[in-house]
């Protein structure tokens, strides 16, 4: 497999969000700012990258009857490691992404890959995957974190260039929905021009 | 009348999906007819009150007393599959039109994130067994509440004439923001 091809794969052509629209309940709940965007992406992608390495050296020894809840498992020991880990060392982040970070044990992503890629394809093939669709990820979040923060509040990673308040309505929970449905809108429009056959 | 504020605030105040973005999947998902909408909630409102009754003892009774609260995500995922798995068995034993009914929406029920979310914050707030029941039973009926309006609007909105690269998803998704900021109406209803 051309790992080139697999490793650009997540950003635009299988974008998790734009494209394949899966997880979105992170997507929308943490991403009032850009930086909590990115915190959430890494984390993230840490988990979709060491689940999937597992998952791929390990799938032959499953029973296929048990696969899933073997899968989710071993989810929910990475998802453990990351909220443990950002607890002693990003308090801050932690607190502001809250009940987000354990629940990337249900995001559809991780199992999906797990599950879809992971346990048929080979170790190096399945870390690239991960690599690539998690990074993809955390693109997209930061990119509707920057939109939502930029109009609501008139700064980008915390540095302000406009005086006063944005736009409140965005960094709440409507801006949420509206935002990703114009960037969804947009991001129909560019896959088209791209993809034109 | 605590209860009756857990219910206002958990119903309307911060309503489960369109202000804590919980359970989007299936709101996006299986809101395109009012019924299967129905049957969708029905289902959430039977797991959740479940799922945070068992969450709840666990980890009141092992967790906590052993102090191995770190081991909670772990815990509360597999509790909610195997309890997932146990009430298909059993519906379809004991009631088959209710699983005809509920059926097809309990295995799509272990991954929203819902009901994990309803049962970790049941127990970040400190809530007892009965407050527990009472939120995880009002969530259920926000989302319920949630859902069948926004099935409601998706129904109209096929008849509409929408612009070509909004229809679908984003459309859907601008829809769903209006109904969000209809919600904030009722935000300073509680406190």
């Amino acid at each position: 497999m051309n790992q080139m091809k697999n490793f650009t794969k997540g950003f635009i052509k299988e974008n998790p969000v734009f494209v394949l629209m899966l997880g979105l309940c992170p997507v929308l709940a943490v991403t009032s700012s850009a930086e909590n965007g990115l915190g959430m992406g890494a984390a993230t992608t840490f988990v979709l990258v060491s689940s999937n390495m597992v998952v791929s050296l390990i799938s032959k020894f499953i029973p296929s009857k048990v696969r899933i809840p073997s899968f989710i498992v071993i989810i929910a020991s990475f998802v453990t490691i990351v909220e443990l880990v950002m607890q002693a060392f990003v308090p801050a982040l932690f607190e502001a992404l809250g009940i987000f970070i354990p629940l990337i044990v249900v995001n559809c992503i991780v199992l999906g890959r797990a599950e879809g890629f992971a346990s048929k394809n080979s170790f190096v093939s399945s870390l690239v995957d991960g690599l690539s669709i998690g990074l993809g990820f955390t693109m997209a979040l930061f990119i509707l974190g920057s939109v939502r923060e930029m109009l609501g509040a008139g700064s980008i990673m915390n540095f302000k260039f406009i005086e006063g308040d944005g736009i409140l309505v965005f960094i709440l929970s409507p801006g949420a929905f509206i935002v990703l449905g114009y960037l969804i809108a947009l991001s129909n429009r560019v896959m088209k021009s791209l993809y034109k056959s | 009348m605590e209860y009756i504020v857990i219910i206002i605030s958990a119903v309307l105040v911060s309503n489960i999906v369109l202000a804590q973005f919980l359970g989007i999947c299936p709101f996006l998902g299986v809101s395109g007819r009012v019924s299967t909408s129905v049957g969708m909630s029905a289902a959430v409102m039977f797991v959740m009150t479940l799922a945070t009754i068992v969450t709840w003892t666990i980890s009141t009774y092992v967790l906590a007393p052993l102090s191995i609260t770190f081991l909670r995500t772990i815990s509360y995922i597999l509790v909610i599959a195997s309890l997932v798995q146990m009430v298909e068995i059993i519906l379809k034993k004991i009631s088959p039109p209710l699983y005809q009914a509920l059926g097809i929406y309990l295995p799509l029920i272990t991954t929203n994130c819902a009901i994990l979310g309803v049962a970790l914050l049941t127990i970040s707030k400190n809530f007892n067994l009965l407050e527990g029941i009472v939120y995880a039973l009002a969530n259920a009926t926000g989302f319920g509440l949630a859902m069948m309006l926004f099935a409601g609007l998706r129904e109209h909105m096929d008849l509409m004439l929408v612009p070509k690269g909004m229809r679908g998803v984003p459309i859907a998704l601008v829809t769903a923001g209006i109904l969000s900021l209809a919600f904030m109406g009722f935000s300073g209803l509680v406190k």
